[in-house]
């Protein structure tokens, strides 16, 4: 069973920069071809100063740093049998290339169902920008197979 | 045109977003892209070794299409919040089918809101993933 005294735990924040090539590349992988998401003229017209990150985009960032599963190990979950099983974010404020951004996680919650045969995790990450501007929340909720 | 609060009613159905079958490129492309490298998306030796028969979509990638329907209707800057829960695994070769419902029209602090159901389904008409979107009007 997963330790449920991580409950409340901060992991050490870190910074991310939006990158245009990013954006592009996101943009392709995913299929997306409405020119505001690849083309800053565009953008502007729509009235952003930049190539906006897309409303999924900051998930990327939130993994941007030199070890993104290591609090996989720190938890002791097994990632051959983790599952996403929920994902939100709450947007406060527009997110464009350029922007710098601080992402703080925390353990918001552990929990188990079916006798601990699925174990969640949910983390819960606070992101600001350059300008110290709360843009975001995301809430990651990880599930765990066990047997 | 923009769509307006007035003209939306609950029942109301976005412009669905079909999606070419998954395969390995898009899997690898979106696990650069994205930054999720966890191998159980692109390394056919670790899935199989995880208990998978195969490499299975990011549910991340489910989200940025569902994304796009969302984006495709509205201008991004009116979503207040998107989130998704995922049901089942998107495997290789799905096709996606990804769909928005208005399901409430409501008033809240002097703002005009919209929640939106959005689901993506494979070609058998499974649901993979649901979740909801709150949009802003003008």
């Amino acid at each position: 069973m997963i330790d449920k005294s991580h409950i409340g735990h901060e992991f050490p924040s870190h910074s991310a920069v939006v990158e245009v090539g990013r954006l592009r590349f996101f943009a392709k992988a995913t299929g997306n071809d409405d020119p505001i998401y690849t083309d800053a003229s565009a953008a502007r017209a729509a009235g952003y100063p930049a190539l906006p990150a897309p409303p999924s985009f900051l998930f990327c960032l939130n993994n941007e740093k030199p070890d993104p599963l290591h609090w996989i190990d720190e938890l002791g979950l097994d990632l051959g049998r983790m599952l996403h099983g929920e994902q939100l974010f709450v947007y406060f404020a527009d997110v464009c290339a350029g922007d710098e951004l601080t992402f703080t996680t925390s353990v918001a919650n552990i929990y188990d169902k079916k006798n601990g045969a699925l174990e969640f995790v949910v983390r819960k990450t606070r992101v600001t920008n350059q300008d110290g501007v709360h843009v975001a929340d995301l809430q990651n909720t990880t599930v765990q197979r066990n047997g | 045109m923009s769509i307006t609060f007035e003209s939306i009613n609950v029942g109301s159905e976005l412009p669905a977003l079909d999606v070419p079958p998954i395969t390995r490129t898009t899997l690898a492309l979106f696990a650069g892209a994205s930054g999720d490298h966890n191998p159980i998306h692109i390394d056919l030796d670790f899935a199989r070794e995880a208990g998978q028969e195969d490499v299975f979509a990011h549910g991340m990638l489910t989200m940025a299409y569902l994304g796009r329907l969302l984006t495709g209707w509205v201008p991004q800057r009116q979503l207040r919040s998107f989130n998704l829960r995922f049901l089942g695994i998107t495997h290789l070769q799905d096709a996606l089918s990804c769909t928005g419902t208005v399901i409430e029209k409501l008033e809240e602090g002097g703002e005009k809101l919209v929640r939106v159901e959005v689901a993506s389904c494979d070609q058998q008409d499974n649901r993979k993933a649901v979740g909801e979107a709150l949009i802003v009007f003008p």
